[in-house]
């Protein structure tokens, strides 16, 4: 008979030491897949990529409390790590980042980063920003209709609650009371815009109260606290009892896309100082310090990334391009025949 | 067969779908308790229920974007704008989103819903009220736009437009609404999307419009015919796009005359559009130069009687002139 002296973090959260290695894994394949992804960039290999290193604690934290199967999600483009939690392989990403015909997104139709599969019950997304807040609360609208146990997620930076669709879609989530977390990645900056120019709040958490339905604040670079609060807000939209705004201070570590220079609005030692944050060495910590992982089983489960990484970037570019007369085809649903 | 007017034909095609298919749901802005400004969903409210006949805020993005959100999941959403003058804030739902979903996505998603809106001026609605917004939307591929002219095509296109599987922009002209009669079926008969139609058959000159104006381009017609014994084919395009070229451009072989007919102002208009395919494809089948005739390059209809029946009608009998002038020719 074991005795439990004091109940951890973790398992007051209720994740198994499993969770938590399987968790450290997707952070560690995200930010080993954004380098490499970016590598591929800067060797001329790929035009365009949508960096999300910085923000892995609060993706995966957050999406690791949503069903793969039933619960719908929206991602926005910097959600590498939301992605692949929900089902999306390293193989998959790079057939995107390289725009192959087989990418199951929009077959090399949209840039990388632009999200989709009904495979996965990933909606797809575009480039204007918060138009997938509505839809959110659309499909959250069908699943209570329909009666089906699921909950929608929707992610967004900081940068979308400008909108007015982040807002008008927030709103209708509030009247109808719907099964959807709204989950803000707030890295303080929309572009180069800091946070103080984009609104005269600290909080982007505290305009919930406007719609209704509550926001929290969470330390995003903390996979647990985001974890925790994500789980709450899904037990909340199962329940009925609505939507949650939850938003996660996190920063990015690098350029908002391959073609910015952040030199230009940020610092170096602001950007450095973020880096003493690193949601994945903070994990990192936490797993060594509760005897979840060691160091042989990090450069194991550190290799074993990096090798998935390595051969999906082979086969993917490898893959076939999209047929050129393919260009016109799925404007229109077309003729099963 | 019984003789509806515009508005009742909508309606009643309307009703009977919502009756038959639980995955039908209107939204928007005073469909609920008011039953539309023009009281398409009157007491429909109470026959179906809150969860389907949805009171939205007063925000049109909001509304087609949760319409979009609908159709992702399931639903059948029948988003009304209460006047297309207010559809521009969802301008960006409508071309980003719903329009290029099945594209973007490489055909894996698509967005099966259907978007109302009363258009067109005529009515005493000014500048806000009175607008033409089809060439808008019909420039981008991936969305269908419809326009009848008749209680039966309303009906029937209406019946069709919830049955595509593509969200398709339905305008209805107000004017049309309650001025324009006609036999309507009492099954569920389908106007296909895509079709124009010959509403008058005539040999001298064929005679394109849509909506309201092509009423106008009937009226000018039969007096033609009376007075002169010219003889007007018209065609009403019915849907803006995807535009039936064939049907156009073989009336048009058949008279060699063509005069395109429409509200909206005219420059880049879809008369820009149906005039330049005649061009292209029948220039050396015509025996005069193709007339446009749309409405004046304004930025719209001005609320005063007679500067709004100067946008509708410039000069007394103009259409009847530019016919008959054509015939001519």
């Amino acid at each position: 008979m074991s005795t439990q002296v004091a109940e951890t973090p973790h398992g007051a959260l209720g994740l198994s030491t499993d969770d938590l290695l399987a968790m450290y894994r997707l952070l560690l394949t995200t930010r080993l897949l954004d380098e490499a992804a970016l590598r591929q960039n800067r060797m001329g290999r790929a035009p365009f990529v949508v960096p999300a290193a910085g923000h892995e604690g609060c993706q995966i934290g957050t999406a690791w409390a949503m069903r793969r199967g039933s619960d719908i999600w929206l991602p926005y483009y910097r959600d590498l790590g939301v992605v692949l939690t929900a089902g999306m392989t390293p193989y998959e990403v790079f057939l995107g980042v390289f725009a192959k015909a087989d990418d199951p997104s929009s077959g090399g139709r949209q840039m990388p980063a632009h999200w989709g599969s009904r495979r996965l019950g990933i909606i797809s997304g575009s480039s204007p920003i918060a138009t997938q807040v509505p839809h959110a609360a659309g499909i959250a609208y069908a699943v209570r209709y329909r009666g089906e146990d699921a909950v929608v997620g929707c992610w967004f930076g900081d940068g979308a609650t400008s909108e007015g669709d982040w807002h008008e879609g927030l709103n209708f989530s509030g009247i109808h009371r719907l099964p959807v977390i709204f989950v803000c990645e707030n890295n303080q900056y929309a572009i180069s815009v800091p946070q103080s120019k984009q609104m005269a709040v600290e909080d982007v958490a505290m305009r919930a109260e406007g719609y209704g339905f509550p926001g929290v604040v969470v330390d995003g670079n903390d996979v647990l606290a985001c974890y925790g609060a994500m789980k709450t807000a899904h037990e909340r939209a199962l329940a009925g009892e609505g939507p949650t705004l939850i938003e996660c201070k996190t920063y990015r570590f690098l350029p908002h896309t391959s073609d910015d220079d952040d030199k230009s609005y940020r610092s170096r030692e602001e950007v450095e100082e973020a880096k003493g944050k690193d949601p994945l060495a903070r994990f990192g910590a936490y797993l060594r310090q509760h005897d979840v992982l060691d160091e042989a089983a990090e450069e194991e489960l550190r290799g074993s990334a990096k090798k998935e990484i390595d051969e999906a970037i082979q086969a993917a570019w490898d893959a076939a391009d999209p047929d050129p007369d393919s260009a016109l085809r799925h404007v229109f649903q077309e003729d099963e025949s | 067969m019984t003789e509806k007017n515009v508005v009742t034909a909508i309606r009643d095609a309307l009703h009977d779908e919502m009756a038959n298919d639980e995955r039908i749901v209107l939204l928007g802005e005073d469909v609920g308790a008011r039953g539309g400004v023009f009281r398409i969903s009157d007491g429909w409210l109470d026959e179906f229920g809150e969860e389907r006949v949805i009171d939205t805020p007063l925000a049109e993005s909001g509304i087609v974007g949760v319409a979009i959100g609908m159709a992702l999941h399931g639903l059948l959403p029948v988003a009304e704008i209460q006047f297309a003058d207010f559809i521009h804030p969802a301008f960006d739902q409508i071309i980003s989103e719903a329009a290029r979903l099945r594209y973007r996505s490489n055909g894996d998603f698509g967005v099966p819903m259907v978007i109302r809106t009363p258009c067109g001026g005529g009515i005493h609605g000014a500048l806000y009220h009175s607008q033409s917004i089809e060439t808008f939307y019909a420039h981008v591929p991936g969305l269908k736009v419809v326009m009848p002219s008749t209680p039966a095509d309303a009906a029937g296109l209406l019946r069709s437009a919830l049955r595509d599987p593509d969200p398709v922009l339905f305008l209805e002209h107000k004017k049309t609404y309650r001025a324009i009669k006609g036999e309507v079926p009492d099954d569920a008969s389908l106007v296909p999307i895509g079709v124009a139609d010959v509403k008058r058959e005539g040999g001298d000159l064929t005679c394109v419009s849509y909506g309201y104006s092509l009423h106008g381009c009937l009226d000018a017609a039969e007096r033609l015919a009376d007075d002169e014994g010219i003889s007007v084919e018209i065609v009403d395009v019915r849907t803006l796009a995807p535009l039936d070229t064939a049907t156009i451009l073989s009336s048009v072989r058949k008279t060699s005359k063509a005069i395109v007919v429409y509200e909206d102002n005219r420059t880049y208009g879809a008369g820009a559009e149906i005039a330049s395919t005649i061009a292209e494809e029948a220039l050396f089948d015509l025996d005069a130069p193709i007339v446009r005739v749309g409405g004046p390059d304004i930025p719209a209809m001005p609320f005063a009687a007679p500067l709004e029946h100067y946008f509708m009608e410039p000069e007394p009998d103009h259409l009847y002139a530019r016919m008959r002038a054509l015939a001519h020719a």
